[in-house]
């Protein structure tokens, strides 16, 4: 019987209301007690003290490349990623090579999460076959094989049609489509946001609308066919407006919002003069939209934060902004990047930003995870809130370095990552 | 009041109009001013760059730009090299900055830099240590062409300040019109631009100009007409019907030349569709000062070399 004991630190979990100082006993790979002390002498121990006790991060947004594309990243390095970054769960995007739109791509990706052994790794499924917008992809081979999610991720679902045959098919499996909504014609050729920096940069704009008009589809969609619908980084005003108005309505729609979208602008661009590691889609958004999506996370519209850790080659970035790949790494940055904008800056509770990393997620994907109640998986992140650290890209367990992060000071981050009871990562001392 | 200019241009690159002070914009052009002096002299050749190298690396279809910057060159006494993409190891796969840190590798002291996407001759800047200059980058920025419009624009009406502007045509696709409200905003000019709404950037009136929707409007009592070329092989996207309706709508007529003030100059950067963005009257008129933009832009290029290299007081003198 394998046992630890968490020590001395302050558990915040808020699918059980707690935060308190109180010690966790793990047993067997599962949480067996809480109390404000517990004596076990056979068990090793994990002194918290001065640090937050939380159930497992789960970021349900990542590209781990593999198979395909081994030189970005591979479900090893980027599960190190993860457990570096305090994650001890995530769900990765099928737009690998082959694609992941059959059960055996997906059992490959499960083998190869288990051989790893460090976070959690649940696939996400293809909606078509081969991304290709065409026709349905084996929805519920993937879902007995363990695909929790279904998404064309790096392109949006075209098609009206096939989107709506999705969200109903979806249902016999009781799994989310994940859509990255952006209407392609609008979006064009499109390298940044459209407006007054692009403008200024001679680049050509990628417009609001382009999402706003695909999101306010996808939700029509959601509430014709009672689906559940999950948008992926969502950017813009009008686009979260889209997903306020339809939960109002009682439509199953949930969003998420990632680190850099809420802490980075478009100014971002210009004021690196043009540096590919400032190019995603969604693109980075005026301030006007990064207020609104932040008042989104604030007023509990967004469900939950995720990375869109998009790991690509030094080779490729290097590349003019207009041919370098979109994307960037999140999974070491994120917790940190969020930390210090959500709660030190504009004060969300702790509790909150716990349950927009942890039960969120969880329960929007329904992973099991995010709590702490006595019987679940010891799948847990410990925080030091006091840590002030330089980001530091030499220093990433992801093979890839693209992050617009490099050099920042941030304040509050992970420090220990435990997964099934066991440490998966701690944060060496210096 | 004038601009005063300054007294250096302490900067390795030029990569636009963006970065540069007032002061900066008229010591070069105050400098170019002398420069085409030179090209009035039996030897029309000063050894200001002797035993500096210049690469023009062409990384975008140009003749009239290319070669200006060929004669500014060789006018300064300059060695020269110039080559297009098509001729290039580019067209081999290699990347951008791989060609360019190969060309460094040789030592020059210049590379001239035409790229078709925004924000290259930036990145080159970054990491090399030659200067770079921008001969024009994508949809961004074309600072010589800027400062031989201004340069024209004060050799005839003696200052910029004050001066009403009208730029019209494909502001989009369009460099030139970037860097030209960049440049004469700053210099005190009123700048007015026009062109349909889909063809108008998002946010452009923050470069510091004023968006009409008609040609009538924006030349009404203009002091100059600057036309931008249509870039027909950039109109793929549905921005206007017809060159047709285009003509109809937009371009400069002899009619709409009147609604400007009487001696109002007629600018173009070229290359022009003719019948298309300016009708060949206009083009040809007494009030086209044209091929005067070509001319003036080998002395602003001249300037621009001359100043990078870091020269500055007499640059004439043999």
């Amino acid at each position: 019987m394998s046992r630890l004991l968490i020590k001395h630190g302050r558990v915040v979990d808020p699918s059980q209301r707690l935060d308190e100082g109180l010690w966790v006993l793990i047993v067997d790979g599962k949480v067996a007690r809480l109390a404000e002390r517990i004596d076990d002498r056979e068990a090793e121990v994990l002194d918290a003290t001065g640090l937050v006790v939380a159930p497992g991060f789960v970021d349900v947004h990542t590209h781990l490349r593999e198979p395909g594309f081994e030189y970005k990243e591979t479900i090893a390095t980027g599960s190190a990623a993860a457990v570096a970054g305090g994650f001890t769960a995530v769900c990765c995007m099928p737009n690998t090579q082959p694609v992941n739109d059959t059960a055996a791509v997906t059992e490959f990706i499960r083998g190869r999460g288990a051989e790893a052994g460090l976070a959690r790794v649940y696939p996400i499924g293809a909606v078509s076959k081969g991304l290709q917008g065409e026709e349905l992809a084996e929805i519920g081979e993937m879902a007995r094989s363990g695909a929790v999610a279904f998404s064309d991720d790096g392109k949006p679902v075209r098609n009206a049609y096939l989107m709506r045959r999705a969200l109903e098919y979806a249902q016999l499996f009781d799994v989310p489509i994940v859509d990255h909504c952006e209407d392609p014609d609008l979006a064009g050729k499109g390298v940044m946001h459209e407006g007054a920096v692009a403008t200024r940069l001679g680049l050509r704009g990628i417009p609001a609308a382009a999402e706003e008009v695909a999101v306010a589809r996808d939700v029509l969609l959601a509430e014709l066919t009672g689906g559940r619908l999950h948008v992926a980084h969502l950017s813009t005003r009008g686009g979260l407006d889209r997903v306020r108005e339809a939960k109002g309505r009682g439509v199953a729609v949930t969003c998420e919002a990632t680190p850099h979208h809420l802490a980075l602008t478009d100014r971002a661009v210009a004021e690196s003069e043009y540096d590919t590691d400032t190019k995603m889609n969604p693109p980075l958004r005026s301030e006007d939209h990064v207020a609104a999506l932040l008042d989104g996370v604030l007023d509990g519209t967004v469900d939950c934060l995720a990375t869109d850790h998009a790991p690509h080659h030094a080779d490729e970035k290097v590349l003019e902004f207009d041919l370098a790949p979109f994307g960037i790494v999140g999974l070491e940055t994120a917790v940190p990047v969020t930390y210090d904008l959500l709660v030190r800056r504009h004060k969300l509770p702790l509790r909150r930003f716990v349950s927009l990393w942890s039960c969120n997620p969880a329960r929007v994907f329904r992973l099991g995870g995010g709590t702490l109640k006595v019987g679940s998986p010891a799948d847990i992140t410990l925080l030091d809130l006091e840590a002030r650290l330089t980001v530091n890209p030499d220093r990433f367990r992801s093979r890839s370095r693209n992050t617009p992060f490099a050099g920042q000071r941030l304040k509050g981050w992970p420090a220990v990552t435990v997964v099934g009871g066991k440490v998966a990562w701690r944060r060496e001392r210096r | 009041m004038s601009v005063q200019p300054a007294a250096r241009l302490r900067r390795k690159d030029l990569v636009g109009i963006d970065p540069l002070s007032a002061g900066e914009i008229q010591l070069i052009l105050d400098t170019a001013d002398q420069m085409r002096e030179i090209a009035a002299r039996p030897i029309k050749k000063v050894p200001a760059l002797r035993g500096k190298t210049v690469v023009n690396l062409f990384m975008e279809a140009s003749t009239r730009t290319r070669f200006s910057f060929e004669v500014a060159e060789k006018r300064l006494s300059a060695d020269s090299l110039s080559f297009s993409a098509a001729a290039s190891s580019v067209s081999k796969g290699e990347t951008l900055v791989d060609t360019a840190l190969n060309l460094e590798a040789m030592q020059p002291d210049f590379i001239v830099i035409r790229h078709v996407h925004a924000g290259a001759p930036h990145q080159l800047a970054r990491i090399l240590k030659s200067s770079v200059i921008n001969a024009g980058d994508g949809a961004h920025e074309h600072p010589t062409q800027a400062l031989l419009d201004a340069l024209t624009v004060r050799l005839h009406r003696g200052t910029l300040e004050g001066q009403v502007v009208a730029i019209v045509g494909d502001l989009q696709h369009s460099r030139v019109v970037r860097s030209n409200v960049l440049l004469l905003s700053r210099m005190g000019a009123k700048v007015r631009v026009a062109a349909p709404a889909s063809m108008v950037p998002v946010g452009i009136e923050s470069l510091g100009c004023e968006v009409h929707r008609r040609i009538e409007d924006a030349i009404a009592g203009a002091d100059v007409v600057m036309m931008l070329r249509i870039q027909l092989e950039r109109q793929g996207r549905m921005n206007f019907p017809t060159v047709r309706e285009y003509y109809d709508f937009f371009a400069l007529t002899p009619e709409r030349l009147k609604l400007a003030r009487k001696d109002c100059l007629v600018m173009h950067p070229g290359p022009m569709n003719r019948g298309v963005e300016i009708d060949s009257r206009v083009a040809d008129g007494p009030q086209s000062v044209i091929l005067e933009q070509v001319t003036n832009g080998v002395a602003v290029r001249m300037a621009v070399l001359y100043l990078l290299a870091g020269g500055h007081g007499e640059p004439t003198a043999d």
